[in-house]
């Protein structure tokens, strides 16, 4: 593949048209754009009522996405060959910091989740795993024949399983089942066979009685709360029961911003971070928790064209993997508040209150952004 | 290295990624469907419910407690009213550990040892979750001062200002009005939890019992917004409470002191009602105890030295002191016996200073018989009879009129039944009778107990109300009037059957025993045996007509089963003196009854101390001004 980027078109500057005569700026893709700025601007109404109409919130949030834009364009502006080289690279990279959780970590909450670069910044390794290792699949596979056969497939796992694993021992289990989802995603959509998907199936399906008794007591909780909440309506039940009364009583339209007496008198928790969505369903009903679905349904259908449109193996995985693990998000998110799913801390993707997640959301759009915009010619 | 030197398909590797996207694309789809339906679900299928949960969380009704109606005399002067108090309160859930609690709250508060146990004994009895009970009351200015400096060390307490019962004439009229206690987890069963929802005390005796339910008021409520730590945002609406009605009493805060001050620290009783209306005037019974102590709940130890008192202070005599009436009975023989005229006013007899039953030996003496038989009154009519308090006269009359028509007609007094309109814990007294003889003892009427009725003894029992009341009515010469505690127009509907036979007795009865009864009084200055009974006592320099008849009670037991010093028997064994009055005779105004336990002889004790509230009544308290108070309740 050496010679890719003789090939490659120049693709960066403030050209408003590509060479295929569609718009772009700054190897930006318009429509992405105008989603993703729709999405945020709905999220930003939301917050600013689910934070008691505090506007601190709110310019804490938009600096936030302002810096996230600013990695979004920079990313974007990387050509997808250096990104491929790199790869194996970040990989690596990012194992070693896991590893570094160890010695170096803080233990927050009897977790080891963070690593301090001492007076600069404080981060959890893996955020950067979460585009890391679809990075490195991508990789993987770019090179290889597909559909994959037993060889690669072994390899890929354990590419996958690696980084999972030292998450979920932190432990953090919702974040490592979110990074094994992503990597799981890439390998789907390289054509791993669905014969071996089944096989995966039925052991998972074999080793979940054992794995009931691995998981700590607190997840057992979260899983049997899920099924019955009023198990224990004052301890782990709560969230739950206090989220579904919020969205139910929002009905069609909703109470009216800044109306919802479920976030506004506290009985809603985490209001502005993992369970916005039921302040959204509370206040707008459920026209705004359709809204929001269609704006998230258009977003991730211009991905996907857009991962159709790219031009190798490589950015087709990593621009469709980064799309569907943003609909896993949203699905898990929206399913966990509602009910349907185990609460896991998962926030919802460019709408609730938070930093870190909301970078590396930025960081993956800027990825499909540069694999977008950086393309050859296409012949067909 | 087959597989490196394979070509790669890239037309067939984007088709089987077109293909993956695409199921993928279905997928989301069916996911984000079920979120759609899930959350449509929610919204429609469970609306209502959610609604109402939501309004539940959001909503919490507090009750607003209603003031308690203040207990007025019939000049206006308080006799129960509220003062503000400030309480310590405790939501035990909200406290990690009492113990430590407790300790750091005995510091900062410098907590008595009685507190503390209290603190203990109160904190340890939670009824219901999650809210505050009292556990300190009364807090001074400086101990709030204190806990509010040191709050954040004591979550799950707070203190709280309430309006608490409080009685400004204390001891005086506690027996009178009666108190409120606390209400307690055995109230608690059987009240009405709404009207109570904030109300912690409850009448327990007297009025403040009778008339609960219009001195309690309604409750009302405010429906407030809460948040999720069960704080206060704002009220959304309510009801105001419906405060209680005050309530007039006929009592007389002036003439109740003025028997106390007669009393002089003598147990004993006093009850005055107005003939006219049946208003008790004054209703003492010494000695008392301080209600104030019973509202906020009393100490073991106080209570302990209230209960076990020989002199019994939390025993009302006026209303449950069950007495023989002795001579003050007589007058009321001599009405049924001049009313059924087994008798008439010239009739007369000859008193030896005995009396003998045809057919027996025993002697029923005078209370002037010597050994040498030269005592007794002589010749003796009625009016004679009764203002020398003549023994064999009666006695002789009693077995004249008979054990049958003694125990009916006496009934037209009120003896021998509890006649008063709200004083639900007054006692009926004992009217024997054949059938009650030989029901309670199995016994047969003997004629013997019939000579002892002449004279008030045996087994009569009266308390000093009925021995008032039945005063009242022969003050009025016969007209009833049921004696009552409040100025209530509610109580004409409560009124009670008139006692059967009242207003039987024909008009020329009342002469002449009322004239004994002045004779009483005012005779005097006469040779030896012939003034009456009182007036060496009281007659000599009274300003106004009274009719009045002393008696004297023999004493039947010493109640208390405990051992006490020899001396104090004696003295506990000496009669009780009584007194029974009413004045002026033209016109009363006054009828009343005094009783003192083991006072000695009626005439000698007694009659001053009647004496002395009448005078006050109608001499001093005639020009006195009502004194000015503040009528206003707070509300």
């Amino acid at each position: 593949m050496s010679g890719d980027f003789v090939r490659r078109l120049p693709g960066g500057g403030p050209s408003f048209r590509n060479q295929r005569g569609e718009f772009t700026w700054f190897n930006l893709d318009p429509w992405l754009m105008l989603i993703l700025l729709s999405i945020v601007g709905f999220g930003l109404v939301v917050l600013h009522s689910a934070s008691d109409g505090n506007w601190m919130v709110v310019e804490a949030q938009l600096v936030r996405l302002g810096l996230g834009f600013g990695l979004m364009v920079s990313i974007a502006q990387i050509p997808p060959y250096f990104l491929l080289r790199m790869a194996p690279l970040l990989y690596g990279l990012g194992l070693i910091l896991l590893l570094l959780i160890y010695p170096f970590g803080i233990e927050v909450n009897g977790s080891r989740r963070w690593l301090r670069v001492p007076g600069v910044l404080n981060f959890q390794p893996s955020e950067l795993m979460k585009l890391f290792l679809p990075m490195v699949l991508a990789w993987y596979f770019n090179e290889r024949h597909l559909p994959p056969e037993v060889k690669p497939v072994m390899v890929s796992c354990l590419l996958l399983l690696l980084p999972a694993g030292l998450i979920i021992v932190q432990p953090d289990l919702g974040t490592g089942l979110m990074i094994a989802t992503s990597g799981f995603l890439v390998l789907i959509l390289a054509g791993l066979p669905w014969r071996y998907m089944l096989r995966g199936s039925v052991l998972v399906l074999v080793l979940a009685p054992a794995l009931w008794f691995a998981i700590k007591d607190y997840q057992r909780g979260r899983i049997l709360t899920m099924f019955d909440p009023e198990r224990d309506p004052l301890g782990a039940g709560w969230n739950i029961i206090q989220s579904k009364i919020a969205i139910g009583s929002g009905g069609f339209s909703g109470k009216g911003l800044l109306n919802g007496t479920q976030s506004h008198l506290d009985f809603l928790p985490e209001s502005s971070t993992d369970f916005i969505i039921a302040v959204l369903a509370e206040e707008l009903g459920f026209l705004g928790v359709l809204s929001l679905l269609v704006l998230y349904g258009l977003f991730i259908l211009r991905g996907l064209m857009m991962s159709l449109n790219a031009q190798d193996t490589f950015g087709r995985l990593l621009c469709g993997s980064i799309t569907f693990t943003f609909s896993v998000y949203v699905f898990v998110n929206i399913g966990m508040v509602s009910g349907i799913l185990p609460v896991v801390g998962v926030p919802l993707p460019l709408v609730s209150y938070g930093g870190t997640a909301l970078l590396t959301l930025f960081a993956g759009f800027g990825l499909m952004m540069s694999i977008h915009s950086h393309r050859r010619i296409t012949l067909l | 290295m087959r597989e490196a030197l394979a070509l790669k398909d890239h037309r067939s590797e984007s088709q089987v990624y077109v293909e993956r996207a695409a199921t993928g694309a279905g997928v989301v789809l069916v996911l984000f469907s079920l979120l759609i339906l899930r959350v449509g679900y929610l919204q429609t299928v469970q609306y209502s419910d959610s609604v109402a949960r939501s309004e539940k969380n959001r909503v919490q009704v507090v009750a607003r407690p209603p003031v308690r109606g203040l207990i007025l005399d019939r000049q206006g002067v308080l006799l129960a009213e509220n003062r503000p108090s400030r309480n310590l309160e405790v939501i035990p859930e909200q406290i990690v550990n009492m113990e430590d609690t407790l300790s750091d709250l005995v510091s900062v508060l410098e907590m008595s040892e009685e507190e503390t146990a209290r603190f203990r004994r109160l904190s340890g009895r939670t009824t219901r979750r999650f809210e505050s009970a009292p556990v300190l009351f009364d807090l001074s200015d400086e101990q709030v001062a204190r806990f509010e400096a040191n709050r954040f060390r004591f979550p799950g307490l707070s203190v709280q200002a309430k309006l608490v019962r409080s009685y400004p004439q204390g001891a005086l009229m506690a027996h009178a009005v009666g108190s409120v206690r606390r209400i307690n987890d055995r109230d608690a069963i059987s009240l009405n939890a709404t009207a109570y929802a904030s109300t912690d005390h409850i009448g327990k005796l007297g009025v403040e019992r009778f008339y609960e339910t219009e001195l309690l008021g309604q409750v009302g409520y405010d429906r407030v917004e809460v948040n999720a730590r069960g704080r206060m945002m704002r009220v959304l609406d309510g009801v105001k409470p419906t405060n209680g009605q005050n309530l007039s009493l006929y009592l007389d805060a002036g003439l109740q002191a003025a028997a106390d001050r007669a009393l002089d620290g003598r147990r004993g009783a006093v009850v005055a009602i107005d003939p006219k209306t049946g208003g008790i005037m004054a209703l003492l019974s010494r000695p008392a105890y301080d209600p104030n102590l019973f509202v906020q709940g009393i100490s073991h130890r106080n209570y302990n030295a209230l209960r076990t008192s020989i002199d019994a202070p939390l025993f009302n005599r006026a209303i449950q002191g069950q007495y023989q009436p002795g001579s003050t009975l007589k007058p009321f023989i001599g009405l049924i016996a001049l009313g059924s005229s087994t008798i008439t006013v010239s009739d007369s007899i000859e008193d030896p200073g005995w009396y003998k039953l045809p057919g027996n030996e025993r002697l029923y003496r005078d209370w002037n018989w010597t050994k040498t038989n030269d005592g007794g009154h002589g010749h003796v009519n009625i009016e004679k009879a009764l203002y020398r308090s003549c023994n064999v006269y009666f006695y002789d009359l009693a077995v004249r009129l008979g054990i049958d028509r003694l125990s009916q007609d006496l009934k037209q007094f009120g003896f021998g039944q509890a006649s008063v309109l709200d004083l639900p814990d007054a006692d009926a007294g004992l009217l024997p009778s054949r059938a009650w003889k030989q029901a309670s003892r199995k016994l047969p009427w003997y004629p013997g107990d019939t000579v002892n009725l002449g004279i008030g003894h045996g087994d009569i029992l009266v308390t000093p109300l009925q021995m008032a009341a039945a005063v009242a009515a022969l003050a009025n010469r016969g007209r009833w009037v049921a004696p009552r505690m409040a100025k209530n127009q509610s109580l004409d509907a409560l009124e009670r059957a008139r006692p059967s036979g009242s207003g039987q007795l024909p008009e020329h009865v009342w002469a002449p025993i009322i004239g004994g009864m002045e004779k009483v009084v005012h005779r005097g200055n006469q040779i030896y045996g012939e003034n009456g009974t009182a007036w060496a006592y009281i007659g000599r320099d009274i300003k106004y007509r009274m009719a009045g008849k002393s008696g004297t009670a023999q004493v039947v037991a010493i109640e208390q089963g405990e051992v006490y010093e020899a001396s104090m028997i004696e003295e506990r064994q000496r009669k009780h003196a009584w007194f029974i009055a009413f004045a002026p005779i033209e016109d009363p105004k006054i009828a009343l009854a005094v009783l003192l336990e083991n006072g000695g002889g009626g005439s000698e004790y007694a009659a001053p101390v009647a004496r002395e509230i009448i005078d006050y009544y109608l001499l001093e308290g005639a020009g006195r001004q009502v004194p000015s108070v503040a009528m206003v309740s707070r509300q």
